[in-house]
């Protein structure tokens, strides 16, 4: 340990931390602005400076390491001077519409400002040229709110590898950006959100889409169907007070009645379905590649639509690898507007559908034509978790005082194995529990069903089941050992694909989403998102899993009589028209769309 | 000074097609070297003339790195071009000392005389016009680049005779 003196406190810290996190771990709070734990450390905004004795200026105390007999002072009134001019200097280039800002109350700039308490505006000029980019149906991007804080550049290029954000030009023309000024829709963003799940102001939003839902509830001739991913469950309740990690399904449920939804279903519903599909999909893979006709291997799942639109661009040529399911709510989506609009005899073009996801991905995904069907979008409008939240509180209802409600048969009903679908390991637990049982007749050989080696938030975990008792009709898979891996965030995924693409990835079943931790970390989760809030919604989901009834995905009855009375079976013509999908080869600049990026040419 | 200014232009030599297989060839070879960047872009800056988006796509793409990261260095360093520049590029110094000196009515002076604004080109491209942040020639203020060429305590009537050396 060091032992240093913060503000004429003897103090000890870890060898390695920063000034910092040395004044933290002691309860000297000390103000920071672009500093982001565990993210983001570079220095930039200067607000956390520090005198430390011996030094001539001030420092950035989220830069400097503890030394022994260090002596700091973060309180004295030249740090004070200091860090209010340099909060007035980014004030003075950043507007001061907070009242129409969707950020408004919930901006880190302005708790900042808060605590700094300014009584004028005292620098007036020039301000930064204003570029607002709508171009993406998942982002807006507004680059005069931007601070130039740059958390966004180091998630999108360090943690997502990515790399879309980056500082273009310089000085006081430095704007956060794509090159060129190019469109976020026209180069290879994902859509993941990480982004805006890290910029301290409104520079960069999830589109928000309340409105549109709400004109759609408050026309009578629309049936306004709602559905909730199962990530959103573990996370809602942040947004109103509760300690992250607090299950709030039935509370949720009633709020979506109360706010005038027709009928609340259960995107777990799709998520069994979506391991009936895929588990199916997958044998028959296995099968064929056992049997001699071939097939591609490893099946990677697709769920995640930022990491679909991920591999179109970075492994356009890989995309026969990925499972051919749609995601479980376009899925619902699609059954909504056919098999449920069938049974309550209503025009699918008078049905809205509206999905709840912890993801700015599923705005775009639901935009991709080839999800059309009939000529009518699967899925109307996507709200994130934190649109919800608005639109409760929006609605008057006071969350906290609400009983529990239950969702809506017939597609509200689902087992646990669709609720660890909102984190990473979840599908591919989800798809051992079906996939052993199916071919053995006998439950995975975990205790309490749990496939611990493929839970937890490294970034690739890998498991083999050795197959052992088949039925019958799977005699060749008798004493295969089947290798799967799982990721999570679009770094780990660059890691497993570049061995896919060289034909030696050693694996037959992958699984990845595109965000750190999963859905349960998803661009449209309540903030902040740390590691921590990480592992408590992660630790909510297995308990929600847990407390099931009924956990493995073939278990559903509703599943099940939805085969019978509607789909016939698994694979089949009917599935195979609604609840699959193809993919699109992009590349990374979508040199295959034949979208070529806009080149300067020379006069 | 030099009655005629030497001008390095190698646009007319090479076909594009073998500018661009000079360019990647230069990335491929430094692919992988931490801080090669730059010298990529000064290298191919100075076989294709200036850096259009599709040259810096090139470059990304052969050092596996995102374009978006080649962009915010080349619009950082002025000494990085995206537009065509001209045969002859006249850079004012405007560091502290030519600036006292006058450098900025030498600005002035060169935008109306050739009819463009910094950072533009005349539509001939014959030449370029710049400024810099001081280039070290502090003693010669106000100093006036064209190419390679620094030129002297320079006023705006010497800026006649810059001219001619360069037609």
């Amino acid at each position: 340990m060091v032992t240093l003196t913060i503000n004429g406190k003897q103090v000890q810290a870890e060898p390695g931390m920063t000034v910092l996190e040395a004044a933290k771990a002691n309860n000297i709070m000390i103000p920071h602005f672009c500093y982001l734990e565990d993210v983001h450390q570079v220095g930039a905004c200067r607000i956390c400076v520090v005198e430390i004795e011996g030094a001539r200026t001030l420092q950035a105390s989220c830069m400097v390491p503890v030394r022994e007999g260090m002596v700091v002072r973060t309180n004295t009134a030249r740090v004070k001077r200091a860090r209010k001019v340099l909060y007035e200097l980014m004030l003075s280039d950043h507007p001061r519409n907070c009242l129409s800002c969707l950020r408004n109350q919930n901006c880190e700039f302005q708790k900042l400002g808060e605590l700094i308490q300014i009584s004028e505006f005292r620098f007036e000029g020039e301000r930064s040229k204003t570029f607002i980019d709508f171009s993406s149906p998942s982002i807006l991007r507004d680059s005069s709110k931007c601070i130039l804080c740059r958390r966004c550049v180091t998630v999108c290029n360090e943690i997502q590898g990515v790399g879309v954000l980056n500082v273009q030009k310089r000085g006081f023309h430095s704007v956060i950006g794509p090159a060129d000024e190019l469109p976020l829709n026209s180069v290879n963003c994902t859509n993941c959100g990480q982004c805006v799940m890290v910029c301290p102001v409104g520079a960069l939003l999830a589109k928000d889409s309340t409105q549109i839902v709400w004109d759609a509830i408050f026309d009578p001739k629309k049936r306004v169907i709602v559905q909730t991913a199962p990530a959103v469950r573990v996370a809602l309740g942040e947004e109103f007070g509760y300690p992250p990690g607090t299950i709030v399904t039935g509370k949720m449920a009633t709020a979506l009645r109360e706010i005038g939804f027709d009928d609340v279903f259960d995107t777990n519903f799709a998520a069994d379905l979506t391991i009936i599909e895929e588990g199916h999909e997958f044998l028959k893979r296995v099968t064929a590649a056992l049997t001699g006709s071939g097939a591609t291997l490893p099946m990677i799942t697709s769920c995640s639509p930022g990491w679909i639109k991920y591999i179109e661009h970075e492994f356009p040529n890989e995309l026969d690898h990925l499972s051919t399911c749609k995601s479980p709510h376009m899925m619902l989506g699609a059954l909504a507007k056919t098999y449920y609009a069938n049974k309550i005899g209503v025009d699918p073009a008078d049905i809205f559908v509206v999905s709840v996801m912890p993801c700015t991905a599923k705005k775009f995904e639901i935009t991709r034509p080839e999800m059309f069907i009939n000529g009518l979008p699967t899925v109307d409008a996507v709200l994130t978790t934190r649109e919800l939240a608005r639109m409760i509180r929006d609605a008057g209802i006071e969350f906290s005082e609400l009983p529990d409600g239950k969702f809506d048969d017939p597609l509200g009903f689902s087992t646990g194995a669709a609720d660890i679908f909102g984190t990473t390991g979840g599908v591919m637990e989800a798809a051992l529990r079906t996939v052993y049982e199916v071919v053995t007749g006998r439950e995975i050989p975990f205790e309490r069903l749990e496939v611990t080696p493929v839970r937890g938030l490294s970034q690739v975990k890998e498991a083999t089941i050795k197959i052992e008792g088949t039925k019958p009709e799977f005699k060749f898979l008798e004493g295969v050992e089947v290798r799967v891996a799982v990721t999570s965030g679009l770094s780990g995924a660059k890691r497993l694909m570049r061995d896919v693409a060289n034909g030696t990835s050693p694996y037959h079943f992958i699984e990845v989403m595109g965000c750190p931790g999963g859905c349960i970390a998803g661009g449209g989760q309540p903030k902040p998102t740390t590691k921590a809030v990480r592992e408590a919604r992660m630790r909510a989901i297995y308990a929600e899993d847990a407390g099931k009834p009924k956990r493995k995905s073939h278990e559903n009855p509703f599943v099940q009589k939805l085969y019978e009375e509607f789909l016939g079976e698994p694979l089949g013509h009917r599935s195979h028209e609604l609840l699959h999908t193809h993919y699109v080869p992009r590349g990374r600049y979508n040199q295959f769309l034949g979208e070529k990026i806009p080149v300067q040419v020379a006069k | 000074m030099e009655t005629k200014l030497e001008h390095r232009c190698e646009c007319g030599e090479e076909t594009e097609e073998e500018k661009l297989a000079r360019i990647a060839q230069i990335a491929e070879d430094f692919k992988g070297q931490e801080g090669s960047l730059i010298q990529v872009l000064h290298l191919a800056q100075a076989i294709y003339g200036y850096l259009p988006l599709h040259v810096q796509q090139l470059i990304a793409e052969r050092l596996e790195i995102p374009l978006s990261e080649v962009y915010g260095v080349t619009t950082f360093y002025s000494f990085f071009s995206t537009k065509p520049r001209g045969e002859y590029t006249i850079r004012v110094c405007l560091g502290t000392a030519c600036y006292v000196r006058g450098g900025a009515e030498i600005v002035k002076k060169l935008s109306q005389q050739l009819g463009i604004e910094v950072g533009g080109t005349t539509p001939d491209r014959k030449f370029s016009l710049e400024v810099m942040r001081c280039i070290g020639a502090c003693g010669l203020a106000p100093a006036v680049m064209v190419n390679d060429t620094v030129m002297r305590q320079v006023n705006p009537d010497k800026l006649n005779r810059i001219m001619e050396m360069c037609s």
